[in-house]
């Protein structure tokens, strides 16, 4: 595929295409709507570029043969959705205990349980918190759009070799499913360097290497959680978010991946109507932005959480508030395609129309 | 040395010279012995990524030098499947106990063959969880007590001993599949064997190498060692037959496949 062009794609298949163009060599994954489209393309994709695609038994094999490439130093993801992704859970677990980087996609679909196949951003916690046990934290990327979507999944890669920390891309069914033009990158294949100081590739010309996530001898968790909570405070650096006319806002509406692209349509149409709402979108979900939040806090003015789930990132954006502020929340049931208008009610109530 | 003694015995390069964690009369040893002379003698040590399971040999790593990487328990197969895909020119084995393979891992073990990876497995049956303090174990016998069957493993409830060569030898991926034991010095010798044709049939690209190693726990088994070695002969080997059960190398017919021939 030559680069710049300009295609018609799926969110699912930009996803795709993104890791391809950034040297992604193996996918590991396991059927569940809406994903799917990720591991049809990259079955053939993959195979014709020389790289490996492989149908697991399971999203817990999936998650853990994406464990033993990415030991390799090799550029690898699998993808799921909501259900499939608590299967994935142990993996991830050790993959961040062994720090390994490792590219996690989640079409977040509806829960709890089996739940359905419409979107849902249900999954914030799981994301945000690590998802498996012990304290680790992911990266999360959340994009709105299908060229974000190709974008930041294009540059997950990138990330997770530099802090060797899986990154977790969290879309939902509506990214997955709708179609956008998405503006191609040029393919930038992997460092064949970027491992070379920790992967597993033989030992020649140098002792054993061993990638593990037991430490059994005293004081030797301790100092393997102190490093990977030095990582995390560093990975703060990949802070990112979006401000949309909040510049003379009176009313913040706080929302992240295709709700905050559907808010910023209602916030659009109220502001023609002489309302002064904008926007703040987290696109990283962790780290989250929480001191460019706080920045926004001025007399007077007020804050509306609105998400997919039943409050979740809400607790994040009070968190950031900082008690100078607070927020109100606003729920889109899971399952639901919720439109523009279905914001007018909660944003009238919210500036105490 | 004296001008007339012949070195005869030792260890190979690859196996650390260090004390193991593993108890008196324990099999581990000698299996870990043997993977690393094998790894010495087919010129494999510096192309080998190796995967250890959950159990008393996740410290494998510290007594075989080569490059390691640590499963969740279980899921060794698919983590060596992820390596192995990922880097196809390199020597990958797995080397897990019978909870890990045969309970937790059962998927992932019977899908890796079925695929035909390659990869091998060297799979140690002692019939009980060791490292968690002596539960019963998939292959546990009939009548065996362990910490949660402290009457005796019984087939009305708890079923009956899985038994893994066997199933593995009737998937298509796989191209060798054995099983020995380390009871005594002639099944050593013969292990060593099969675990070298378990690793060629990867070197050579045929396909997924098996052995099932039969293995003494005389801690968890509640005796000495020279009657674990005993038990092995006369309760596992009736139960567990030994003997090559595929070998796509050979033409395999008749009597040379799935017989449980060989002796105690």
């Amino acid at each position: 595929m030559a680069s710049g062009d300009k295609l018609f794609l799926k969110g699912n298949e930009a996803i795709a295409r993104g890791a391809l163009a950034a040297g992604c060599q193996c996918f590991f994954g396991y059927p569940i709507t809406p994903q799917n489209d990720i591991p049809e393309y990259l079955s053939k994709a993959l195979p014709d570029r020389g790289g490996a695609f492989v149908q697991a038994e399971s999203e817990v094999a999936a998650a853990n043969m994406l464990l033993g490439a990415t030991a390799c130093g090799v550029r690898a993801m699998t993808s799921s959705s909501s259900p499939g992704i608590s299967l994935k859970q142990e993996a991830i677990s050790y993959m961040a205990g062994s720090e390994l980087p490792a590219i996690i996609v989640n079409m977040n679909r509806g829960g709890p349980g089996l739940g359905d196949i419409g979107p849902s951003q249900g999954d914030y916690f799981q994301s945000t918190r690590g998802g498996g046990h012990g304290d680790y934290r992911l990266l999360v990327l959340a994009p709105a759009t299908c060229q974000e979507a190709y974008d930041l999944t294009r540059e997950s890669f990138d990330l997770a070799f530099q802090y060797r920390n899986p990154v977790m891309i969290l879309g939902d069914a509506i990214l997955g499913q709708m179609k956008e033009p998405v503006l191609t990158a040029p393919d930038r294949p992997a460092d064949p360097a970027e491992a070379r100081d920790w992967s597993l590739d033989g030992a020649v010309g140098r002792g054993p290497r061993l990638l593990k996530s037991l430490f059994l001898q005293d004081g030797a968790l301790a100092d393997q959680n102190r490093m990977l909570q030095a990582k995390y405070e560093a990975m703060r650096a990949e802070v990112r978010w979006e401000c949309f006319e909040t510049e003379d806002a009176e009313l913040v509406v706080c929302a992240y991946g295709t709700i905050a692209r559907i808010a910023k349509s209602a916030i659009r149409k109220l502001r023609k109507k002489g309302l002064k709402v904008g926007l703040f979108r987290p696109i990283t979900l962790y780290p989250f932005p929480s001191e460019a939040l706080a920045k926004l806090v001025k007399p007077g003015r007020k804050f509306l959480t609105v998400e997919q789930n039943l409050g979740q990132m809400v607790e994040d954006v009070r968190l950031s508030l900082c008690g100078l502020a607070t927020s109100e929340f606003f729920s889109i049931y899971p399952g639901n395609l919720p439109v523009p208008d279905d914001f007018d009610e909660p944003i009238a109530r919210a500036l105490g129309l | 040395m004296y001008q007339d003694e012949e070195l005869v015995f030792s260890c190979p390069q690859v196996v650390a010279d260090r004390p193991t964690h593993y108890c008196p009369g324990c099999h581990h040893g000698v299996a870990h012995r043997l993977v690393g002379e094998l790894l010495e003698e087919m010129g494999l040590v510096e192309k080998t990524i190796m995967v250890t399971a959950i159990g008393c040999s996740v410290f494998l790593y510290n007594y075989l030098l080569v490059d390691a990487v640590e499963a969740p328990h279980g899921r060794a197969p698919a983590v060596a499947t992820g390596v192995k895909r990922a880097k196809p020119d390199k020597f990958v084995f797995t080397y897990q106990g019978d909870g890990d393979l045969a309970s937790i891992g059962m998927a992932e073990i019977m899908h890796c063959a079925n695929r035909g990876e390659r990869v091998s497995v060297v799979f140690v049956n002692n019939t009980v969880y060791g490292m968690t303090g002596g539960q019963m174990a998939p292959t546990t016998l009939i009548g065996q007590k362990t910490t949660t069957c402290p009457g005796g493993r019984c087939a009305e409830r708890e079923g009956m001993p899985i038994k893994m060569a066997e199933i593995i030898a009737s998937l298509g991926g796989s191209a060798y599949v054995a099983r020995t034991a380390l009871n005594n010095v002639k099944n050593i010798n013969k292990t060593k064997k099969c675990l070298r044709k378990a690793f060629e049939v990867q070197t050579s690209g045929l396909g997924f190498g098996f052995v099932e190693v039969l293995s003494a726990c005389p801690t968890n088994w509640k005796m000495s060692a020279i009657k674990a070695n005993e038990r092995i002969a006369n309760e596992m080997i009736p139960y567990f037959p030994l003997g090559v059960f595929k070998d796509a190398t050979a033409d395999v017919t008749g009597e040379a496949a799935g017989k449980g021939e060989e002796g105690k």
